[in-house]
C-alpha cells in the first residue's frame, strides 16, 4: 500500500472540516402496519393450554412447550436440571438413539431447558411432521424414563459444565450478582449444586417429573405453516392422554434487597472485571413499565445509548455493555453487566455510576425518547417477523399471564410514554443508590483503585 | 420414511443486477412482514491481510461504524436504530459483512447508511485509537479472559497451514493491533471495499423497481475501482500429523481438535457437500456417532462437535478449508484414546457407510436448518450475498435440498476416508485451571 494514499488524504481533509456539502439522510416513509397476530386458543379438558399461529414464511412449524416448575425445595434446582438433560434419554417406546432419529426424520432436534419458573420443550420440523412431532412430545412428557445408565452418564456430564461454567467469569459474577440481589430465593443462583447433582437419583427424577411435569397450566404454542383448527385437533388427539395437576410449591416472596457496597469477588490473574449492577424492575403489567423500559433502552439498553456511547465507543473500556430489564414469574429486575480491563476498572465503575445518576436526576431529551420509543417499537416488530421469534414471545407472554393483545396494544403504551415519566421511573429504579453490585476480577489489583470510588463490602 | 422424496423447497425470486462501478445487486422481494434485511458483503476476510497487521481486516470493521462522508462518529447506528433497527458487521476468513434489519419504511435510508461508508468511512486517528481498545477488549472477553477462548479457531490454523494468509491468528496479536495506521486503513479501503469487490443483497417488504432505482441513486455515483486480484492461498495438504500443546490457564480440563483438510468446495460442490452431511452424522445431536460412541457409550469425552469452516458454517469459505473435531474430556491421560476412538469412528464409516435411513435423516435436518436461518428476513439479505460472493450464485442455498439429495452413501465413505491420521493438525488443550 502507497503510505498516503488519495483515501488517506481524502480522510485527513474531511477531519479539519473541509468536506464537500453534506448529503442528506432520508427521510422514513410512511409505517406499515405488521399484519395482526390471530392466534386460534383452546384449554384442553386435561387443562394444557394451546396456542396456534399460522405463519405459513417457510414450510417448517415451531413448539414450545412451557410447563410450571417452581420449587422452594432446596435440591430443586440442581434435581430440575438433571431432570431437563436426561428427559429425552429414553421413553417406554424409544431409547436414546431411536428418540434423537425420529425427531431427526421430521427436520427437528428436540431442546429442553430449564429455569426456576418453567421447563421449556422447544423445538422445529417440517411442517409436513406435526402429527409425528406431537406424539414425539406426548411419548416424552407421559413415558420418560430416566434409564439409571444414561442418568449416570449426564450426571457426571453436568457436574462437569458446572464446574467449567464456574471457571467462566461472566457466569461467576452472574451467579455472585443473583445471590446477592435475590438471596435465599430460587431465583437467587445460576449454577447448581455440584454435590447435589451427584447425589441426584433416577428414581428421584422420575418422582420429580411425576410430581411436575402435568399438563394443568402448562402452555403449548406452535407458529408455522399450519392450518390452527386441524393443529388444535391434532394436539387434542396426540397428547390427550397426558393428565394431571402438578404439586404446585407456593410462590415465595421474593426479598427486595436496597443499596448494598459494591461486592468483590476475587478471581486471580483474571484480565478483566465483570462487573454487574441491578435492582428490582417493574413487570410488564405494570402502568409505568413502558416508561421503564425506554428508561433501560435510553441509559444502556441498546448501542446509541448513554452508557454504551461513554463507555465503549468514547472511552474503549468495554466491548458489550448493556443493560436489560429480565422478567421472572414472581420479580422483575434491572440488570447492567459489562467487562473491563483490568487496570480502568475504577475508571469504569465512576461512569457506570455517573450516568446511572444522571439519567435517575436529569431528564432525558425529546429526541433521545423518540429514539428509544422507534427502537422499542421496531425490534418487538423485528422480533416477532419469524416462526421462531413470534412462538418464543408468545411462549414468554403465555407465562406471565399475557397474550397477543399486549404484543398488538404495546406499540401505542411505549408512544404515550413523556420524558417526565422516563424520568420518574429511572429515579425510581436505575438510581445507583438503590442497586446492588459484584465486580469479578483480580481483588489483588482492583480492590484499592475501586475502594476510592465507591464502597465494597 | 423416504425423507429426500419429501423435502419441500423454498422459493424466493431473486432479481439480480450490476452498476456500472460493478457493485452487484441482489434483490428478494417478500411482502409478509413490513421489514426489510439490507446485507453487504466485501469479498475480503482476515485471509487477505497484511503480514505485520494480523487482526486488521476485523478492526477495519470496527471502522466501517465510525461516521462516514455524511455521518459524524455515532450517527451511523443513531440513525439505524432511532428508525426501528438493528445493525452489526462480522468478519470472517473470506469476507466481510454488514446488515440492518429495519422496518420497511426505513428502506431508503438503510441504503443511504451503506453507501455513505462504502463511498468513505470516517477513519481518524482518534476513532482509530477508540476502535484499538475496544477490539483489545473484545479479545480478553472472547478469549484471554474465557476458558477455552477462542479454542480451536486461533490455535488450529497455525499448526494445519504453513503460508501466513492461511495460518495466522484472525483476532490479531496486540502488537499488531496496536501499530495499525489511519494510511492502513485508507489503503486497505481503497483496495479492498471497492463498489466491485462487494455484493449488496436487499430482502424483505419491497417493491423491486423503485428499489433498484434507490439502488442506483445511492450507490452508482460510488466511485468506480479495480476488483482486486484475489490470490489462490492454496498450499498442499500436509504430509504427516502435526501436533502441538496448548496452554489454556483458565481451562479446568484437557481438550483436543484435530484438523483435516477437505475439498475446495468451489471445485465441486457436490463432493465437498459429502463432508458436509459426514460432519452431521458425526456430531448432530443425540443419534450422531460421536455423541453415541464417544460420549454416551464409552463416556469418554464430555463434548464432542465436528463442523466445517472456521466458525461451523460450512458454506462460507474458499480453498483451503477444513474440517474440525473437538472433544473436551476430563483428564489428559486420555488424549491418545480419544484420538483412537475418533480415528475408529471415522473408519467404521469409511468400511462400512452410513446405516438405513441415517443419511436421509440428516439431509432433512441439514435443510430444515437453512429453511429455518432464511424464515429471517436479515439472514436472507446476508446468505444471499454471501452466496453470490463465495460461489457466484445467490440461488445456490435454495438449491441445497436437491443437491444434499444428490449425495450417495458411497460419497459419504469417500468423505471419511479422505480424513487420514497421516494428514492432520492436532492440537491439545492443555489446562492450568483448578478444578
Amino acid at each position: 500500500m502507497s503510505p498516503a494514499s488519495s483515501a488517506a488524504q481524502a480522510a485527513r481533509r474531511r477531519s479539519a472540516g473541509t468536506a464537500a456539502p453534506k448529503l442528506a439522510v432520508p427521510a422514513l416513509t410512511a409505517a406499515r402496519r405488521p399484519r395482526k397476530v390471530s392466534t386460534v386458543e383452546q384449554t384442553l379438558d386435561n387443562g394444557l393450554r394451546v396456542i396456534v399461529v399460522r405463519r405459513p414464511s417457510v414450510p417448517m412449524f415451531e413448539l414450545r412447550l412451557a410447563v410450571p416448575f417452581f420449587s422452594t425445595r432446596s435440591t430443586h434446582h440442581a434435581r430440575s436440571m438433571l431432570l431437563a438433560s436426561t428427559m429425552l434419554s429414553g421413553t417406554d417406546r424409544h431409547d436414546r438413539h431411536g428418540l434423537a432419529t425420529a425427531a431427526g426424520q421430521l427436520g427437528a432436534e428436540i431442546g429442553l431447558s430449564v429455569d426456576p419458573d418453567r421447563l421449556l420443550l422447544s423445538t422445529s420440523a417440517l411442517a409436513t411432521g406435526l402429527r409425528p412431532m406431537l406424539d414425539l412430545v406426548a411419548e416424552i412428557v407421559t413415558g420418560a424414563s430416566y434409564p439409571a445408565r444414561e442418568v449416570a452418564g449426564e450426571r457426571d456430564r453436568l457436574v462437569d459444565r458446572t464446574q467449567v461454567s464456574r471457571s467462566s467469569a461472566g457466569v461467576l459474577a452472574g451467579d455472585a450478582f443473583a445471590r446477592r440481589l435475590l438471596p435465599g430465593h430460587p431465583y437467587g443462583q445460576a449454577l447448581p449444586d455440584e454435590q447435589q447433582i451427584a447425589a441426584t437419583t433416577a428414581t428421584q427424577l422420575r418422582a420429580l417429573h411425576r410430581s411436575l411435569v402435568r399438563p394443568e397450566g402448562a402452555v403449548l404454542v406452535l407458529v408455522g405453516d399450519l392450518s390452527p383448527a386441524r393443529a388444535v385437533a391434532a394436539v387434542q388427539a396426540a397428547l390427550a392422554g397426558w393428565t394431571g395437576a402438578a404439586e404446585v410449591s407456593p410462590a415465595k416472596p421474593v426479598p427486595l434487597v436496597g443499596h448494598l457496597p459494591l461486592l468483590v469477588v476475587d478471581r486471580p490473574g483474571s484480565v478483566q472485571t465483570s462487573l454487574r449492577f441491578g435492582g428490582p424492575a417493574l413487570p410488564r403489567t405494570d402502568a409505568n413499565y413502558p416508561a421503564l423500559q425506554l428508561a433501560n433502552l435510553a441509559f444502556g439498553g441498546y448501542f446509541s445509548s448513554r452508557w454504551v456511547e461513554n463507555i465503549r465507543e468514547n472511552k474503549g473500556y468495554s466491548y458489550s455493555p448493556r443493560s436489560l430489564i429480565d422478567h421472572a414469574r414472581l420479580a422483575s429486575t434491572f440488570e447492567l453487566t459489562a467487562d473491563v480491563a483490568t487496570e480502568v476498572t475504577a475508571p469504569a465503575v465512576l461512569e457506570t455510576l455517573y450516568e446511572l445518576g444522571r439519567i435517575a436526576t436529569r431528564p432525558i431529551d425529546a429526541s433521545e425518547l423518540e429514539s428509544v420509543q422507534q427502537y422499542a417499537i421496531g425490534t418487538l416488530a423485528l422480533a416477532t417477523s419469524t416462526q421462531a421469534g413470534l412462538a418464543t414471545q408468545l411462549s414468554a407472554l403465555a407465562g406471565a399471564g399475557l397474550g397477543t393483545e399486549w404484543l398488538a396494544e404495546h406499540p401505542a403504551r411505549l408512544l404515550r410514554v413523556t420524558t417526565e415519566e422516563v424520568a420518574a421511573a429511572a429515579h425510581r429504579f436505575l438510581a445507583p443508590q438503590r442497586l446492588v453490585g459484584v465486580a469479578v476480577g483480580d481483588a489483588g489489583q482492583i480492590t484499592d483503585p475501586l475502594s476510592s470510588v465507591i464502597d465494597l463490602a | 420414511m423416504p425423507a429426500t422424496a419429501t423435502l419441500p423447497s423454498l422459493s424466493f425470486e431473486l432479481i439480480h443486477h450490476r452498476l456500472n462501478n460493478g457493485l452487484q445487486v441482489v434483490l428478494a422481494p417478500d411482502r409478509r412482514a413490513p421489514v426489510v434485511g439490507i446485507g453487504v458483503v466485501y469479498d475480503v476476510g482476515f485471509r487477505s491481510e497484511p503480514q505485520g497487521r494480523t487482526g486488521f481486516a476485523h478492526l477495519f470493521e470496527h471502522l466501517m461504524f465510525q461516521g462516514s462522508a455524511n455521518l459524524e462518529k455515532l450517527e451511523h447506528f443513531r440513525y439505524v436504530q432511532a428508525s426501528g433497527g438493528i445493525f452489526n458487521g462480522s468478519t470472517h476468513l473470506d469476507y466481510t459483512n454488514y446488515y440492518e434489519a429495519l422496518p420497511a419504511h426505513a428502506l431508503e435510508r438503510g441504503l443511504f447508511l451503506e453507501a455513505d461508508r462504502m463511498r468513505s468511512p470516517r477513519i481518524t486517528a482518534e476513532n482509530l485509537q477508540n476502535q484499538i481498545d475496544v477490539v483489545k477488549e473484545e479479545i480478553r472477553v472472547n478469549v484471554l479472559n474465557r476458558p477455552y477462548g477462542g479454542f480451536p479457531w486461533l490455535m488450529l490454523p497455525e499448526v494445519l497451514y504453513t503460508t501466513f494468509p492461511n495460518a495466522h491468528n484472525g483476532y490479531g496479536g496486540f502488537e499488531d493491533l496496536t501499530n495499525a495506521t489511519v494510511d492502513d486503513a485508507a489503503g486497505f479501503f481503497d483496495t479492498y471495499y471497492a463498489p466491485s469487490n462487494a455484493v449488496l443483497c436487499v430482502a424483505g417488504d419491497l417493491d423491486a423497481e423503485p428499489t433498484l432505482d434507490m439502488i442506483e441513486h445511492h450507490f452508482g455515483g460510488l466511485r468506480k475501482r479495480r476488483k482486486p486480484a484475489r490470490p489462490t492461498f492454496g498450499e498442499p495438504a500436509p504430509t504427516g500429523e502435526l501436533r502441538r500443546e496448548y496452554h489454556d490457564p483458565m481451562a479446568p480440563t484437557p481438550a483436543l481438535a484435530i484438523g483435516y483438510r477437505v475439498p475446495d468446495p468451489n471445485a465441486d460442490l457436490h463432493v465437498y457437500l459429502a463432508s458436509v452431511l459426514l460432519a452431521e452424522i458425526l456430531s448432530e445431536g443425540d443419534a450422531s456417532r460421536l455423541q453415541r460412541s464417544l460420549v454416551q457409550s464409552q463416556r469418554l469425552v464430555n463434548d464432542a462437535a465436528a463442523y466445517l469452516g472456521t466458525f461451523g458454517d460450512p458454506l462460507e469459505e474458499r480453498d483451503p478449508t477444513r474440517l474440525n473435531i473437538s472433544a473436551r474430556y476430563s483428564d489428559r491421560a486420555q488424549t491418545e484414546q480419544v484420538i483412537a476412538a475418533v480415528d475408529a469412528e471415522l473408519d467404521r464409516l469409511a468400511t462400512d457407510g452410513t446405516e438405513p435411513g441415517e443419511l436421509d435423516r440428516v439431509k432433512v435436518r441439514l435443510a430444515s436448518i437453512v429453511f429455518h436461518e432464511l424464515d429471517q428476513v436479515v439472514n436472507r439479505s446476508l446468505e444471499f450475498s454471501k452466496f453470490q460472493t463465495v460461489f457466484g450464485d445467490a440461488s445456490v442455498i435454495l438449491q441445497l435440498p436437491a443437491l444434499l439429495a444428490q449425495v450417495s452413501d458411497a460419497d459419504i465413505r469417500a468423505a471419511a476416508a479422505r480424513l487420514r491420521p497421516d494428514s492432520r493438525a492436532i492440537v491439545e488443550l492443555v489446562p492450568g485451571g483448578a478444578r
